[in-house]
């Protein structure tokens, strides 16, 4: 099913750089057009990047395994718009001026703190190939849970740049905030049965009524 | 060999001005036609979808100044659909849309008082024919690193502060723009409260206000001023920080001390009072050293008091700029 949809999801992806090349075309880019890219691209890299941490979550909540499937190409597609972004910023806003580009870095928070997103977001993208992921093994999981990390700077990137008006990166901060937390909790909760000695705990029957959906499969002692 | 001069033309005179006027005239009439029937039966609100009333309007007996620029203008587009002004939204395109909701800006009032010995309420109409106007083309500098070129219609801040006779005690001068949520919706609080303390409030030192260069601006491009540009009436120091120029105000208070200012009690770390154009201070998050002109690929430099140095320069000998930002 994945499979089939995975070629329309990928167009899907690709919509906002469609819209954005449109809008180019046409001289629809508002009066300050580097600004509107810089925005744009920056916007959608941040929401690529939330949908490929929804992607755990979404499995496990729906049920749905193949998900799993779409979590490479999401990532990529936030690698993707926050290269766009990246590339903005040094081409058409600062037009290859490395001394103001390096300087910005160093002494602006929030460059330093998107730049940072973008630096961490570089090793992920050249290691999710199908090779990487195998020679890597074990190491490759503990090296993209870098993710969380890009993501939050990417946030607070955002965050630290708006002049008074923050309601745009406080949703942003609450999305990513709920996916880290759903996260925590799950690990929470299978450390409790993983770390109680001998036999697996049994709660009494009914603690947990039936048909209750269980929102942490894999978690709950008695299922089966 | 023969060099062409680039054309030298307005961006905003390449659309035909008589076309849209002329369709403008017609959908005023119109709708006027249709209100005066109308308003008996749907009451005063309908009114309001008159809508650019006096936006829009020519300005007669616009006299030239010598302290205009020459540099390219930004189009009236430009001018008119990029801005700054979080009551009618904080998107720069936002205040274009709601301009619906401030207009038509009459009746309007400004009420002059504190430390003067004429304090007065002048009409936006009385207020407009206290001074002959003048097209002022200043370079408008945004503290966020943008900047245009705006040809302003207005007259000098002294004429009026002339007029009320300030006391000895008048150091400085606090602007105070409406307080209305239903005509400027940015004033309703959002979930996380206020973005500033509303009403908006600027103020500047006494001499600043008292310099030519300091106008009330009424109008622009020759017409009257549009809503999402401060209309009915607003100020404008051209080698400040645009968020110094405070729009559609309804206040001038005369006072003793240094006043509260919007951005500064917000912020003070970052919008200094004085918030004079200055590329060597820059705000503590980002660079003032280089600035996009609207139109413009490249940045240009940043000119110290926004090129206004000639003038300006001499009313801060003295003072270390770095602290007073």
């Amino acid at each position: 099913m994945i499979a089939r949809l995975k070629p329309f999801i990928f167009l899907l992806c690709l919509v906002p750089f469609g819209q954005l090349a449109y809008s180019a075309y046409s001289g629809d880019l508002g009066v300050n057009p580097i600004d509107f890219i810089t925005h744009f691209t920056g916007s959608w890299a941040l929401i690529f990047l939330i949908g490929t941490l929804a992607v755990t979550p979404g499995r496990r909540l729906t049920g749905w395994n193949d998900l799993i499937k779409l979590r490479r190409m999401l990532g990529l597609f936030a690698f993707s718009y926050a290269s766009a972004h990246f590339a903005t910023y040094l081409v058409l806003d600062h037009f290859f001026d490395w001394q103001a580009i390096g300087k910005d870095i160093i002494k602006r928070p929030y460059v330093t703190a998107g730049f940072t997103a973008f630096v961490i977001m570089l090793p992920l993208a050249l290691t999710s190939t199908a090779g990487m992921i195998r020679r890597l093994g074990k190491r490759w999981q503990k090296l993209h849970r870098l993710i969380y990390v890009a993501a939050l700077a990417g946030v607070i990137h955002f965050y630290w740049l708006v002049k008074a008006d923050i309601r745009r990166p406080a949703q942003y901060g609450l999305v990513l905030a709920v996916l880290l937390f759903y996260r925590i909790l799950v690990n929470w909760r299978s450390g409790i049965t993983k770390s109680l000695p001998g036999r697996p705990v049994r709660p009494p029957k009914r603690i947990i009524p039936k048909n209750t959906p269980n929102l942490f499969p894999g978690t709950r002692p008695d299922e089966d | 060999m023969l060099i062409k001069k680039p054309a030298d033309i307005k961006s905003s005179e390449i659309t035909p001005k008589e076309l849209f006027l002329n369709r403008r005239e017609f959908i005023a009439s119109t709708a006027a036609a249709t209100l005066t029937a109308g308003a008996a039966i749907w009451g005063l609100d309908m009114m309001r979808p008159a809508g650019r009333a006096y936006a829009g309007e020519k300005l007669p007996n616009v006299k030239k100044s010598s302290y205009s620029t020459d540099e390219k203008q930004n189009s009236f587009k430009d001018i008119t659909t990029y801005n700054n002004f979080y009551e009618l939204g904080v998107d720069k395109g936002d205040p274009a849309e709601n301009a619906k909701y401030l207009t038509p800006t009459r009746p309007w009032t400004v009420s002059v008082e504190g430390e003067v010995k004429k304090a007065k309420t002048f009409d936006i109409d009385t207020l407009m024919k206290l001074s002959p106007l003048e097209e002022r083309i200043y370079r408008l500098r945004c503290v966020e690193a943008w900047s245009m070129v705006i040809p302003w219609v207005g007259f000098p801040l002294n004429a009026l502060i002339k007029q009320v006779e300030p006391t000895g005690n008048a150091k400085f001068i606090q602007f105070v723009t409406l307080l209305d949520p239903k005509r400027l919706p940015g004033q309703k609080p959002g979930i996380f409260g206020n973005v500033l303390d509303w009403p908006y409030t600027e103020g500047l030192r006494m001499d600043e206000a008292m310099h030519p260069l300091t106008i009330l601006s009424v109008g622009l491009y020759g017409e009257n001023l549009p809503a999402q540009n401060g209309a009915p009436i607003r100020v404008v120091v051209p080698w400040k920080y645009g968020f110094k120029s405070i729009k559609s105000i309804v206040k001038v208070r005369f006072v003793e001390t240094q006043p509260k200012t919007a951005w500064n009690t917000m912020q003070p770390q970052e919008y200094g009072f004085y918030s004079n154009v200055n590329p060597e201070v820059d705000h503590p998050r980002w660079s003032q050293a280089t600035e996009r002109r609207i139109g413009e690929f490249l940045r240009r430099k940043t000119l110290m008091f926004n090129g206004y140095g000639e003038q300006v320069a001499s009313l801060y000998k003295g003072m270390d700029l770095k602290k007073y930002y």
